[in-house]
């Protein structure tokens, strides 16, 4: 009798505990992230211009259709597409041979891996600025000064070469964070399967393609996965570099959603732009994920 | 031979990593050049080196509010962020049960979610904390702080989760015998082993608070509550760039940033990749 009550406190205290521990960012995070994105998905279904007092009017899934007849919308999904698909491709690319010339035995490796790695810690914002300049006034002098105009130019006033632009900042930010997971994945391969190799008589490239590429797939699943999922969302250097501009041709979808919620304050509209960029963001990177999972090699 | 191609070879990385800082060289040379030497010649080291330009810009930027904030909202959220995030993973894993495992799964899902799908009714609802439990949620560094908690809190309790699960129990155990409680116990012995994670949590959310531009301008309308790229990006909305002005703002921006890698050069290559790697 004594033996269950002590017991009953004991399980009661732990609880108390555990209420104590779990509750604090629990309750944060759900106010912040699980509610309003609960909520999120029934201002969806209504049209409201944001104003607190103007009425909310229930429309069902008439936004949701809308968004197919929505050109500015259709063309920044191509856009966001393009540029992903390049991106994410030259990202990965540049980020691993970076990584496999600082994985080298040569002696410049530790200063190649400091000088890459830095304009990642530098914002995406301030990163747009910077390059603002150097695609704007710089390529202008050069052009001006060399007569090779037809490279050197302001960028950012053509459609095709500002979408060249973002994507060369987004290069520029990025290749050297991923570089960093890469030099991960091979420095973790065991030296004598590389060893076994050699000794079996495989070059430099069969080693790379044969031995080592296959043992570092984990490394491209998550590569691949920040790569996508960064750049489809990308807003901070489209804001910065080209604004979305010349004439709505760079502007990426965050942009597009922030653009309707905020500029025209179409904020059920919006809202349900979000939803299916959600959607669309949440099928492409599980998809990559589980394709390239599938393809990793057990130790 | 094959010496002489070695050197090459690296000449060439060499060459191509200068390359890779370019734009942060060109920012430099030019914050210190007049309007009229800056166009004359863009990648020139400037004829003299003046401080004049740094002045005006610290002063349109309000500079050291803005250094001020963007270090109260980093420190702040990463403190709770920590101290939360390790609290709730360490009792997630000890009580594994199917509580927990909601719970945990609720956090790692959410992941996924873009900001900008959360973004707008986010504001709704700290609009209406601020209406009607009058907590000003809204256009203080507190509510701004809060939310970083909140979006910070599943990557962190992510990390946590994983590093709790490959340390053995038996020392808590041992400590809970002794007579110690749960608090005592996480706070004297489980916490300070979390610590490589603690600064994997912090490298990561330094890099994510003080670069962040979306979610301060959303929540933050007041001019001296601005952090950093927020008054970087008011500097460059005001007026026609006045281009030797804004590269004095924008190496003012890069400065710290710069401080901060040299000094935990190791911790962030590290902190990064393990990020990623448990991802």
């Amino acid at each position: 009798m004594k033996k269950g009550m002590v017991v009953n406190m004991r399980k009661r205290k732990d609880k108390a505990w555990y209420v104590l521990f779990v509750i604090p960012l629990l309750f944060v995070f759900t106010t912040v992230v699980i509610v309003p994105f609960v909520i999120g998905i029934g201002y969806s279904f209504i049209s409201w211009d944001g104003m607190p007092l103007n009425p909310k009017t229930f429309v069902g899934f008439d936004n949701y259709i809308r968004i197919f007849s929505d050109k500015r919308f259709l063309s920044s999904v191509t856009h966001t597409l393009l540029f992903t698909v390049i991106s994410v491709l030259i990202i990965n690319v540049i980020g691993l041979g970076f990584a496999l010339v600082v994985t080298s035995r040569l002696r410049i490796r530790n200063a190649v891996r400091t000088m890459l790695f830095m304009p990642y810690l530098i914002g995406g914002l301030i990163l747009g600025y910077i390059w603002k300049f150097i695609f704007t006034d710089l390529f202008k002098m050069i052009g001006e000064i060399t007569g090779i105009n037809n490279i050197f130019f302001s960028w950012l006033l053509n459609p095709r070469y500002a979408l060249v632009a973002m994507i060369v900042v987004t290069t520029w930010q990025m290749a050297g964070y991923i570089m960093i997971i890469y030099i991960n994945g091979i420095q973790s391969i065991p030296e004598d399967v590389v060893e076994a190799a050699k000794v079996d008589g495989a070059g430099f490239w069969r080693t790379l393609l044969h031995v080592k590429f296959p043992l570092i797939m984990p490394s491209f699943t998550i590569c691949l996965f920040m790569t996508l999922s960064n750049c489809f969302k990308i807003f901070d250097v489209n804001v910065s570099l080209t604004g979305g501009g010349p004439n709505n041709s760079t502007e990426m979808m965050a942009m597009n959603i922030y653009n309707e919620i905020f500029s025209l304050n179409r904020y059920g509209y919006g809202q349900a732009k979000a939803i299916v960029f959600f959607i669309a963001v949440a099928t492409i990177t599980l998809i990559q994920v589980a394709i390239t999972k599938k393809r990793e090699v057990e130790m | 031979m094959k010496k002489i191609t070695r050197f090459i070879i690296q000449v060439i990385i060499i060459g191509f990593c200068l390359l890779h800082l370019f734009p942060i060289y060109i920012v430099f040379v030019n914050s210190f050049k007049d309007r009229q030497e800056l166009y004359s010649n863009m990648m020139a080291p400037p004829s003299e080196f003046t401080l004049e330009y740094y002045k005006l810009a610290m002063e349109k930027m309000n500079f050291f509010r803005a250094f001020g904030n963007s270090i109260i909202v980093t420190v702040a959220s990463i403190a709770i962020i920590v101290l939360l995030a390790s609290m709730t993973a360490w009792m997630l894993v000890r009580n594994n049960n199917r509580l927990s495992k909601l719970i945990f799964f609720v956090f790692v899902a959410t992941m996924i979610i873009p900001f900008q799908t959360i973004m707008m009714p986010l504001m709704q609802v700290m609009g209406w904390i601020r209406d009607t439990l009058h907590i000003p949620m809204l256009n203080t560094l507190g509510g701004l702080i809060y939310m970083n908690v909140g979006f910070g809190a599943s990557m962190a309790v992510f990390l946590y989760h994983g590093f709790i699960k490959s340390i053995p129990i038996s020392l808590e155990e041992a400590a809970t015998i002794d007579g110690c409680n749960k608090g005592r116990v996480f706070f004297s012995i489980v916490f300070p082993m979390l610590k490589p994670t603690t600064v994997t949590v912090m490298i990561l959310d330094v890099i994510w608070i003080w670069n962040d531009y979306l979610l301060p301008s959303l929540t933050l309308s007041d001019k001296a509550l601005r952090t950093i790229p927020l008054s970087t990006a008011f500097f460059f909305g005001q007026f026609t760039i006045e281009w030797n002005l804004a590269m004095a703002g924008l190496t003012l921006t890069i400065i710290p940033v710069i401080i901060f890698y040299v000094a935990a050069q190791k911790h962030i290559v590290k902190g990064v990749a393990a990020g990623a790697v448990k991802m």
